[in-house]
């Protein structure tokens, strides 16, 4: 589904991702997970197009996106909830769904989108009126997440949807990514929260310093040593 | 109280212009950050263009009209991708500073092509005045101006509110890397912005010179002026802040002339724009939220 071969970024002189590499397959829950700082929000804006990469390539589909436009990503089915939700506050629930269906034109199904995503989270459907900037943490991640499934994504790119929220919503949030994926939403989730994106994933990588240390399955490192160590205190 | 119901219909009268001008700054404000200096003389531009297509063509006003508001459209995206695109991630100073330079070259340009001397304005309509009351009189061609304006206004509101273009300019005036994520064409949308906000200068600066009999290539200046403060006392970035504050400075301005002294009436609006800017900084509607880095 999504292949990234040898990909090097730099801020400047800040060589933030060091030959980095890594794959998900179709259907699967891959996670990337890191400290604060490893290059986990630059992998995912690189592979969405908003950051160029000096070297390396991505391809989606078998087709080769380096260099595409950001906003001609999402027409070729990746998805990405940015990291810190990124809602339009100024908008409404609705219309940052509407946001989400930018580019389809399919009205009569747009519609049983929104339905789908309200019977996904009824909390949004309350408050389809209400400013997104108004809502809590907890509602602004559904609602990015709803935002990014009004796109009908092949894959779904999320970038640490747990951060700042209490552990309850956490599992919600985490369960309705496994509803997804099982809906055949390949996923690819960044987390700092090591131990709950490998609960759910299926294969994971582990960056450090904008390098991949280590790769495996996810049940199996949830178990390493090192990850232990590291991640999971 | 008669004169007092004509100085506020005639100060809705130029408050409408005003209101129109403002509402480009406010937009071009709202998307890319940046005050567009030059757009005082789109609106002269505008005019010029009614005023070749009215005079020189003898076309009808409606068609003077359309005509302008395109050609003043292209100008804008022009002037956009050529001095403000390529600028769009330095400092904001430099945009500012090309903003202004791009003003006085249109002015020159335009002195340089047609003179510095004013033109007169061929009368469109047939000027005729309609008493509502004793005392109380409202030219044709103020209702004109009021009913094109607000129309125009009404029109945007849908255009921001209801199309997807406009929730694309709202997006994106948001998070433009967000609403690049939703697909969302972020240099065309500008473009479109720009597009509409000198249109609706187009139509501002051809009434103004309809309202004032003439074209002049320094003619953008004062109500260019006067339309960025307006849009600064509504709250830069906010729409019906730029309508409410073109009104706002329309009555103030013609009530100064009619109560107090014509030659005090620019420094009452100024002396406004400082007074609110104290107590509301972000402006009449402008919420006063910190801004981003
Ligand atoms: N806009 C930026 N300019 C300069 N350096 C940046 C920028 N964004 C991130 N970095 C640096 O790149 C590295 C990786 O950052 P990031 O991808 O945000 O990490 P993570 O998402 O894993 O916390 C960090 O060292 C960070 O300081
Ligand atoms: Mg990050």
């Amino acid at each position: 589904m999504l292949k990234v071969e040898n990909l090097n970024v730099y801020y400047g002189a800040i060589h933030a991702l060091k030959g980095l590499s890594f794959e998900v397959n179709k259907g699967e829950i891959v996670t990337l997970i890191g400290a604060n700082g490893a290059g986990k929000t630059t992998t995912l804006h690189t592979v969405s197009g908003l950051l160029k990469p000096t070297e390396g390539s991505i391809s989606l589909m078998d087709k080769t996106i380096t260099g595409v436009e950001a906003h001609k990503i999402l027409g070729m089915g990746m998805a990405q909830v940015p990291e810190g939700r990124r809602v339009f506050a100024k908008m409404t629930v609705q219309e940052n769904l509407e946001m989400g269906a930018f580019l389809r034109t399919d009205k009569a199904e747009i519609e049983e989108s929104y339905e789908n995503i309200y019977r996904k989270f009824p909390r949004l459907k309350e408050r389809r009126k209400q400013l997104a900037g108004t809502m809590s943490g907890g509602e602004q991640q559904m609602l990015a997440m709803g935002r990014a499934l009004m796109s009908k994504p092949d894959i779904l790119l999320m970038d640490e949807p747990s951060m700042g929220l209490a552990p309850i919503l956490v599992k919600e949030i985490f369960d309705t990514i496994v509803e997804v994926n099982k809906q055949g939403v390949t996923v690819l989730l960044v987390e700092q929260n090591a131990h709950m994106a490998l609960s759910i994933a299926d294969r994971a990588y582990v960056l450090e310093t904008g390098k991949i240390v280590l790769e495996g399955n996810a049940k199996e490192l949830l178990d390493h040593e090192d990850v232990k160590k590291a991640y999971l205190g | 109280m008669a004169q007092f119901i004509q100085q506020v219909i005639n100060g809705l009268n130029v408050g409408s212009i005003y209101a129109l001008i403002a509402l480009g700054y406010t937009m071009v404000y709202g998307i890319v950050k940046l005050i567009n200096f030059a757009h005082g003389d789109i609106l002269m531009i505008g005019a010029y263009f009614g005023f070749f297509a009215l005079a020189t063509f003898n076309v009808p006003f409606g068609l003077a009209l359309v005509v302008s508001m395109i050609l003043c459209a292209l100008v804008g995206m022009t002037i956009d991708r050529l001095a403000y695109k390529p600028l769009r991630n330095a400092p904001r100073i430099s945009a500012l500073i090309t903003a202004l330079g791009m003003s006085m070259l249109l002015q020159n340009l335009f002195r340089l092509l047609f003179g510095a001397q004013p033109r007169r304005m061929p009368a469109v309509i047939a000027l005729k005045r309609i008493e509502i009351a004793p005392g109380i009189a409202i030219s044709n061609l103020a209702i004109i101006t009021i009913l094109l304006s607000v129309g125009l206004m009404l029109l945007l509101e849908f255009i921001v509110k209801k199309t997807k273009t406009g929730k694309a300019m709202r997006a994106v005036s948001e998070d433009k890397s967000a609403a690049k994520l939703m697909g969302v064409n972020v240099d065309k949308t500008i473009s479109i912005t720009f597009a509409i906000g000198s249109a609706l200068g187009a139509v501002g600066g051809l009434l103004y010179a309809i309202n004032y009999y003439q074209v002049e290539p320094y003619m953008g200046m004062m109500p260019g002026l006067k339309a960025f403060v307006a849009a600064v006392l509504g709250g830069i970035g906010v729409i019906p802040g730029a309508m409410l504050g073109g009104f706002v400075i329309g009555l103030i301005e013609t009530l100064t002339k009619g109560y107090v002294s014509t030659t005090w009436a620019d420094a009452f609006v100024f002396g406004i724009l400082i007074i609110v800017l104290i107590f509301k900084p972000a402006g009449i509607l402008g919420k006063n939220t910190r801004e981003k880095v």
